[in-house]
């Protein structure tokens, strides 16, 4: 079976063992030519996108959830097979019977599943409510072992968004073994690895991993009857690219069934799934229009892709978001590129299928990426916004060249390495409970143990420092402690069956911590180092607010005085964090990434001394608090360039906008200018960058909710202004005039 | 050497080509009546840097300039500095950076001689296409533009020339075509570039006290700076074919 389904294909190690690295590296065509050879949407695609979009309408009129089945619990096998139109769709499956209905998942926790129902109109019903009356949820083993402090510390928004109540996710599974094997291969390894894990010593850890493994096993056999379901057998390895696709989505269709994980990425799939394009093609099988074809109508359907959240959930992550990530580009370590025509046909989708937030098209980058690629993808950012960037020259150096991208920034080796995620500590925060004794500025509550409070009128640097060495030292001991007791509860009561079955049975864990509001703390203390700042006090003592004398050098200016004060706040809460031990000895890794909860986590946080006020939004990820930039953007990239990978190992985030007017006079400089600011970010040793050249529409946006937007340049003749600068009169000047033009 | 310079701009991708460090040199004597940066006129404003701390500032920002980015000064009038401005250049050639100045052409010829000395491109506005209106419109010499602009050819300095569009002001095409003319004169032109009129600046006068003077003017749109823009081209193309 495997030789027809293997033939063409050269061979190797992946024939062997389950190696896909391998089998990548030994097949495919790396592709260096520019995007003439792509294909336009056919008009199936076209009639098949109207009806999408169409759907799409009537789910935006229904306040964003289309439908919800509260009759059925998600799983594999509890759906009949739906469809978005049988007779036209190339690749099949929905995760329940009909296009955007939502399903019921409540194994993270009953109560938020209560709840979002209650939110749109729905109510859970008395059937899966009887049914979980019997069953722990991982929330409720969670909250059966949290102690009265970790309560404590999580309702001050000390530490946020805790994945106590829902699906961990950020795990991911490597689909593609699904398609090179075939799901009785996989079965039949796993059975070799619990056998000889029987042999050892029934140990704890020996004996959970063994009925994971039963339960890895079990839920292979269902991902094989959920694709019978649809009338395909995959037991076998896909034999064409059509199958290749469809294997491949049957597995991740799985997961997003089993897990309402907080960020579901698909992995690195297209310079695989390129090799069985090449060969079809190379046979005379297939044309560029029909492999394009397969391509729009996989990514149509992650675009259907759908969880069911409360509106609280939302308001941390904005925007019903699914982090459906697909890694692209990046090099071997041979130094071939590893961009192929499917790279492009990825990208291509934003172009037939009309620009979208999902997939979540992450491009990583080399500064030996083939021109045309870096031009291509340049173009698709001034487009439609809708691309990221990351280091491929720094990350290939820890994880090898076949990791992707968890969510926005987590790197992991594809079927080696999970991780288990959660929250950030807000360090703004930590700074005022530090100045206060424990003591919580917004309320006065005693919420770390009591400490005599900051004496004195004015901040002295030393004194401040040294009182939070006591309480971040506190902080990382609960935030590791509340994660252990998370990740403990979701292996036990919501574990990832289908997602842990595709990856090798000796994973390697890391767990993600994060941390909120740095520049804010940054700032605040370059105010107290480089300006004079001055404690106001309540009636009680309580520091609730500042008052800043003089000016301070503020992060975000490429200047060292105060970048250096970021870089060490890092590096102590991170190996604060280290000295307190993981569940099952994870490696502690670190990000600065906010996603959208700067919004809140700002909210729970007092008046801070760089001169913010109490409730103001914190800065996105690592971005500098906006209106402190006084040299442009590069500047600002330099700064966040000077944080280091090496401590914050799961990712440095940063939020780059800018008008296509101020990046260039014509789109080919537009298309350069930008390579070269990615270029010349990336060879320092930064991370990442989102890259937004701003349509006229989102200077609508940009007016609504300019924290988002903290880079956003516009060019004015002989001159340019950053737009939050501007008064909101102006700011309104600008964009209706910009519309005015546009009708 | 202290130059006076009103601010750094470590993102500028529309003064020169690719990616450029921006320094805006306070002070100028014109009063040009679209000027964006009234901020600037003031000489004695602004704050003094040495020539090697803003070297250093540069520096930081080399690995943005592959290809053919690099450093622009602006203002105000950089030729009002041209000591400071001509030993950054020199120091800047020092470690291969690309120098562009961008400057209306007025001031000191032997100054200006001296900086042009270590530029690399010439970017010039050309605000008028006749001697009385850019003396009733920037109070400035047209005839010493463009000595300036032959002491450039003869230096053999790559040119750029633009010119401000401003509807009801500068926007007919006879004038377009005069300012293509007086462009066209000079061998080592490469680029005559339109730029619309925009009147974010008022805020500006306003916080100075100082009346805008084109403040009832309208803005000049994409779509007109596209037509122009293509009025132009025809013009350099029927120009090439009498050649």
């Amino acid at each position: 079976m495997n030789k027809i389904a293997w033939a063409h294909f050269n061979s190797g190690n992946w024939q062997k063992e389950i190696d896909v690295r391998n089998f990548i590296q030994t097949n495919y065509t790396p592709y260096e030519g520019n995007e003439d050879f792509l294909s336009p949407a056919t008009e199936r695609t076209k009639t098949l996108l109207k009806k999408l979009n169409y759907l799409l309408g009537l789910e935006r009129e229904s306040d964003g959830v289309l439908e919800i089945d509260t009759q059925t619990v998600s799983s594999l096998k509890n759906y009949n097979p739906g469809y978005l139109d049988k007779n036209k769709e190339i690749i099949v499956g929905l995760q329940t019977d009909r296009p955007l209905k939502r399903g019921v998942n409540p194994f993270g926790g009953v109560n938020m599943t209560r709840k979002a129902c209650e939110a749109y109109g729905y109510k859970l019903s008395d059937k899966v409510e009887n049914e979980f009356l019997y069953r722990t949820t991982h929330n409720e083993g969670v909250f059966r072992v949290y102690t009265d402090e970790i309560k404590t510390v999580r309702h001050a928004g000390l530490i946020t968004g805790l994945p106590d109540a829902y699906g961990r996710g950020r795990i991911i599974g490597d689909y593609r073994r699904v398609a090179l094997y075939g799901i009785d291969q996989l079965i039949e390894e796993k059975k070799k690895d619990k056998t000889l894990l029987g042999m050892k010593t029934m140990d704890v850890d020996n004996i959970r991993l063994l009925e994971e493994l039963y339960q890895q096993i079990t839920f292979l056999g269902y991902l094989k009857d959920m694709a019978s379901m649809y009338g395909y057998d995959i037991s076998a390895p896909a034999s064409n690219a059509k199958e290749a696709v469809q294997w491949l989505y049957f597995a991740y269709l799985a997961a997003i069934k089993e897990q309402n994980g907080a960020a579901m990425s698909l992995g690195r799939v297209s310079t695989f799934l390129d090799i069985y394009f090449e060969r079809d093609i190379k046979n005379g099988d297939l044309t560029e229009q029909q492999a394009q074809e397969i391509i729009d109508d996989f990514v149509m359907k992650l675009r259907m892709a759908r969880h069911l959240r409360t509106p609280e959930y939302n308001e941390l992550f904005a925007g019903d978001p699914m982090w459906i990530t697909e890694t692209i580009g990046g090099m071997s370590k041979d130094g071939r590129a590893l961009v192929t025509k499917s790279s492009y046909r990825f990208l291509h989708t934003l172009s037939n299928l009309g620009s979208s937030a999902e997939p979540n098209l992450t491009i990583l980058w080399s500064n030996q990426l083939p021109r045309s690629f870096k031009r291509y993808v340049a173009k698709v950012s001034c487009d439609t916004n809708a691309i990221q960037y990351e280091n491929d020259d720094l990350m290939r150096t820890k994880f090898g060249d076949d990791y992707a991208i968890a969510c926005c920034v987590s790197a992991m080796r594809v079927g080696k390495d999970m991780q288990l995620f959660g929250a950030r500590a807000n360090l703004a925060k930590l700074l005022l409970i530090s100045l206060n004794g424990g003591r919580d500025e917004n309320s006065g509550e005693q919420v770390a143990p009591p400490h005599t409070p900051y004496e004195g009128e004015y901040l002295e640097y030393d004194k401040v420092l040294h009182a939070m060495n006591f309480y971040r030292a506190w902080l990382a001991g609960i935030y590791v402690n509340a994660m252990n007791i998370i990740h403990y509860m979701h292996d036990k009561y919501a574990y990832e069956k289908t997602q842990m079955a595709l990856h090798d049975t000796a994973v390697h864990r890391f767990m993600a911590f994060g941390v909120a509001g740095m520049s804010v703390l940054t700032d605040s203390l370059s105010a107290i180092k480089h300006a004079k700042v001055k404690c106001l006090r309540d009636h009680t003592g309580l520091i609730k607010d500042f008052e800043v004398i003089g000016d301070y050098p503020a992060f975000g200016n490429d200047d060292d005085r105060v970048d250096s004060i970021a870089q060490e706040q890092i590096k102590l809460f991170f190996e604060e964090l280290k000295k307190n031990p993981t569940y099952r000895n994870a490696e502690h890794t670190l990000s600065i990434l906010t996603i959208t909860s700067n919004v809140v986590y700002g909210k729970k946080t007092g008046a801070t001394p760089d001169g913010r006020k109490a409730g103001e939004a914190f800065a996105p990820g690592a971005n500098p608090m906006h209106n402190r930039e006084k040299n442009g953007a590069l500047a600002s990239l330099n700064s966040i360039a000077k944080l280091s990978y090496d401590v914050c190992k799961d990712g440095i985030s940063n939020t780059f906008s800018i008008v296509p007017q101020a990046l260039g006079h014509d789109l080919e400089d537009r298309y350069n200018n930008l390579i070269s600011i990615l270029d010349g970010y990336f060879v320092q040793k930064a991370h990442h960058i989102n890259v937004n050249v701003l349509s006229k529409e989102t200077l609508m946006a940009a007016y609504e909710n300019p924290a988002s937007y903290p880079n956003l340049t516009i060019r004015v003749s002989g001159y340019a202004v950053n737009f939050h600068k501007l008064s909101q009169q102006q700011q309104l000047e600008v964009i209706s005039r910009t519309f005015h033009e546009e009708m | 050497m202290k130059g006076r310079i009103h601010s750094f701009q470590s993102l500028g991708a529309v003064d020169g080509p690719g990616i450029r460090y921006v320094i805006f040199m306070q002070g100028c004597s014109l009063r040009c009546v679209y000027c964006h940066n009234p901020d600037t006129w003031t000489p004695s404003l602004g704050e003094a840097y040495d020539v090697n701390e803003v070297l250093t500032k540069i520096l930081r920002y080399k690995p943005y300039f592959a290809g053919n980015g690099g450093v622009t000064v602006s203002g105000g009038e950089p030729l009002m500095q041209w000591q400071f401005v001509s030993e950054l250049f020199q120091k800047l050639h020092e470690v291969g950076i690309h120098t562009c100045l961008d400057t209306a052409g007025i001031g000191d010829l032997d100054g200006a001689k001296n900086v042009l000395l270590h530029t690399d491109l010439v970017l010039c506005d050309l605000k008028f296409s006749n001697a009385i209106d850019y003396q009733l419109y920037c109070r400035g010499n047209l005839d010493h533009v463009l000595s300036f602009l032959r002491l450039t050819e003869t230096m053999s300095v790559p040119l750029w020339i633009r010119h401000v569009v401003v509807p009801n002001l500068t926007d007919s095409e006879e004038n377009i075509k005069k300012i293509h003319l007086l462009s066209a004169q000079f061998s080592n032109l490469q680029k005559l570039q339109l730029l619309p009129f925009k009147k974010i600046c008022i805020s500006k006068y306003d916080a100075l006290g100082l009346n805008f003077p084109l403040r009832d003017y309208d803005e000049c749109s994409d779509s007109q700076i596209q037509k122009l823009s293509e009025f132009l081209s025809e013009l350099q193309i029927a120009n090439f074919g009498a050649r």
